[in-house]
């Protein structure tokens, strides 16, 4: 749900060689994804969250004592979620995409992606 | 009041009327080895499964319960050993497992599709009885929070279980 902080999973030394390898000035200014966790926990996804878009990423946070799957209905995604894992996808194409646990039917939501 | 735990399925109805009527008092270290029991019981039904089914989905919902029934297990022995109580035996559970014996010999007979629809539809059967169990008796009789905690968990979990048992039956015919 909350803006994650996908930057800090780079290391150090290889932002570091980043910038170094190009004058500040001449460095593309690439948009960094936006990070939306989705939690699972008492056999319930959370709500998805809203204001999606193409580009950016959903981490699966398990935090179960059960393996869940976060599996899209179009095939779009299918993320093994063991218990207490995580798994990200990044959001490839607008749409609604409905979504289940592969293991638990019961267990559903839906993404709104907008472009 | 335990005689629920049995009821559906006209075998069970038979273990149950060789249980006597303790039903009131269940305590505790009752409902703690009564879950247990059930646990066990399909994560046995699952590993028949798994060493005589060759349906890819057959197998992989063997595999869930076995997995899933044995991660609440897991917890329950943990719980108890935290709460230094000692699982009681009781007529539910030596019904249930009298019950599951003669299941296990019954499917034991059968093989390729013929087997697998018995298990399904056995799983769709067990999963209603233990649940109603578990929403009637044991849930509201349990005094621990801790417990009653696990074993609501196990409701929500063994509900998905059932859902998923009806899906599958329902591939299979």
């Amino acid at each position: 749900m909350r803006p994650g902080r996908l930057g800090i999973a780079l290391p150090a030394a290889a932002a570091a060689a980043l910038a170094l390898a190009a004058p500040a000035s001449a460095a593309p200014r690439v948009a960094k994804p936006r990070v939306f966790t989705i939690e699972i926990r008492n056999m319930k996804f959370a709500p998805p969250p809203a204001g999606l878009r193409v580009g950016d990423q959903i981490l699966w946070v398990n935090h179960d004592m059960f393996r869940h799957t976060a599996t899209a209905a179009d095939h779009s995604f299918d993320v093994d979620l063991q218990a207490g894992q995580s798994g990200r996808i990044v959001l490839r194409k607008p749409g609604a995409i409905a979504f289940t646990c592969k293991f638990h039917p019961g267990m559903k939501g839906v993404l709104t992606v907008g472009k | 009041m335990i005689r629920k735990i049995l009821a559906g399925g006209a075998a069970a109805l038979v273990a149950c009327a060789a249980v006597p009527a303790i039903a009131a008092a269940i305590n505790d270290a009752q409902i703690a080895h009564i879950a247990y029991t059930a646990g066990q019981i399909d994560i046995a039904a699952g590993k028949q499964a798994l060493a005589r089914s060759h349906n890819k989905a057959v197998r992989a919902f063997a595999e869930e319960m076995v997995r899933d029934h044995g991660a609440v297990n897991k917890q329950a022995l943990a719980l108890v050993t935290k709460l230094h109580v000692t699982p009681q035996d009781n007529p539910t559970s030596q019904g249930l497992s009298r019950q599951a014996a003669a299941t296990l010999a019954r499917l034991g007979k059968l093989s390729g599709a013929a087997f697998d629809r018995a298990y399904v539809q056995n799983e769709v059967k067990y999963h209603g009885i233990v649940n109603g169990a578990l929403r009637d008796t044991l849930i509201p009789n349990a005094s621990n929070g801790e417990l009653k905690s696990l074993l609501q968990t196990g409701l929500t979990l063994f509900t998905e279980h059932q859902k998923h048992a009806e899906q599958l039956a329902s591939q299979l015919h």
